[in-house]
């Protein structure tokens, strides 16, 4: 099961964003508007966790972590296929990992 | 204006045994010393936080133990920036006339608190966003990791560049008796240790320590020691590395720009004699470097490998070795930077005295290049 990556954008200021908030970052308006990312972009930045923070990570190290910008304009970090570099074209949704939801991107 | 009247400082490392109250009341006690003043003497305190002994008021718990009673007192929290950040509000305070002197002092039992090294890599992990970061299993390192693999990109930095750093710190380190590694490395040894978040690797990576530092603000000399702060200024671009405003820029020149700007004077970086710059990891230091000027962009490791930041170069950094090589024991990590600066600046750094040091930047970021504070520290002829 998977589902798509949310993104907010701002009606009056046209202001893109990852991280869920009930008001526009940039202009303040309220009420942005939460939509579905269409999961393609574009790697800005790849680093392999060898060493990971938690019992339960450690299991899945070595993972790749990505920074990736999505086509609709907001950049989010999510999990990597292994050997994503940057400036590869990716798509991605949520999958469950671990018993967390997490973005996750493969080559496109 | 104000004046650094005296320094303490712990060898990091191992303290076995001692808490984080233990720690920073030998710091405090070696700074009241050094500046010849009594408890009594001291009107205002600040301390930051410590991970290992987590307290809403840390500061009074500080003082209650240690035996003060200041006109003011109370912590500061922006990371791994609030060392500098200490120093620039109890600068400020006391170049307001507010307080006479003020006792700034930070200690943490980080690497023989229990659970270790595993403890604090989960627990400053934590700095990431609780619901689009925390849960992808990213460490501070990671966060790090993605500012490095970009910075390297664009800069055309090598993994063997970046490993340079590590080894003018290291080199630093061995000529001084506090520090936490003294053993010298290569740039090979760099290369071959254990990876921890691609392209990171342990030696590219500060030392979890245990340590304490303290220093006394003044608005009076009260000794030989003539080191005051000139200027200081912040900057605050972002808290998470993923609403970063971008991976290669960030607000180190912002707020060095601040700090020349308090001082009045027309100064540029280069001005400097001496530099204390967080080396939280290699990219850190090199990141910084670039961005205050210090090195044009993708520059700095090679001016390392040339000589120019040793400390018979032109511009000697960290002459202690750094959080890299002297340790990171937490908020108490870049004061060490500011107490060597102070030793230099006062002639008392021994086998490690550079050639000049009246004029000295400093600079420190808190989060994933977050938070900024620089300041400027200059001897009175």
């Amino acid at each position: 099961m998977s589902a798509a990556i949310s993104y907010q954008r701002c009606t009056p200021c046209g202001h893109v964003w990852y991280f869920a908030r009930s008001f526009c970052p940039k202009c303040g308006a309220r009420e942005p508007v939460t939509s579905p990312a269409s999961g393609a972009g574009i790697v800005h930045a790849v680093t392999i966790v060898d060493r990971a923070p938690t019992p339960d990570m450690k299991a899945l190290a070595p993972y790749t972590l990505v920074m990736v910008d999505a086509d609709e304009g907001f950049r989010l970090m999510a999990h990597g296929a292994p050997r994503l570099a940057i400036g590869d074209r990716v798509t991605g949704s949520v999958v469950e990992l671990a018993g967390r939801s997490i973005p996750i991107f493969k080559r496109a | 204006m104000s004046w650094i009247t005296g320094v303490g400082l712990l060898p990091f490392g191992r303290h076995e045994g001692k808490n984080t109250l233990d720690l920073m009341s030998e710091a405090a006690a070696l700074a009241l010393d050094d500046a010849g003043l009594k408890r009594a003497d001291i009107d205002g305190v600040l301390t930051g936080y410590a991970t290992t002994m987590p307290h809403i008021m840390l500061a009074t718990v500080f003082c209650e133990h240690f035996g003060l009673s200041p006109a003011y007192a109370h912590g500061l929290q922006v990371g791994g920036a609030t060392g500098f950040a200490m120093a620039m509000l109890a600068h400020e305070l006391v170049a307001a006339g507010r307080l006479k002197h003020v006792l700034v002092v930070a200690g943490e039992n980080r690497l023989s608190a229990p659970g270790g090294r595993d403890k604090v890599v989960e627990t400053l992990a934590q700095v990431g966003h609780p619901v689009h970061e925390v849960p992808l299993g990213p460490t501070i390192p990671a966060y790090y990791g993605l500012v490095a693999n970009r910075y390297m990109h664009e800069h055309f930095l090598s993994e063997a560049d970046l490993a340079e750093l590590a080894v003018l710190m290291r080199a630093n380190a061995a000529t001084h008796p506090g520090a936490q590694f003294r053993e010298p490395i290569t740039v090979a040894d760099v290369l071959a240790s254990k990876p921890i978040a691609r392209p990171l690797k342990l030696l590219d990576c500060c030392a979890t320590a245990d340590g304490a530092v303290a220093f006394i603000v003044s608005r009076e000399r009260t000794g030989a020691a003539a080191v005051r702060i000139i200027g200081a200024g912040q900057a605050h671009t972002h808290q998470h590395i993923s609403e970063a405003p971008s991976l290669t820029e960030f607000g180190a020149h912002l707020a060095m720009d601040r700090a020349i700007a308090a001082s009045g004077r027309k100064l540029v970086t280069t001005d400097a004699d001496y530099l204390a710059i967080y080396d939280s990891f290699t990219i850190t230091l090199a990141i910084l470097l670039e961005e205050l000027g210090l090195a044009p962009r993708g520059q700095s490791c090679s001016m390392a490998r040339e000589g120019y930041f040793s400390r018979a170069g032109t511009k000697p950094i960290n002459t202690h070795g750094g959080l890299m090589s002297y340790g990171h024991c937490g908020v108490a990590g870049a004061l060490a930077h500011l107490v060597e600066t102070q030793l230099q600046m006062t002639g008392r750094a021994g086998d490690r005295q550079v050639a000049e040091a009246g004029l000295a930047f400093l600079h420190g970021d808190g989060g994933v290049m977050s938070s900024h504070v620089s300041l400027i520290m200059e001897r009175q002829v």
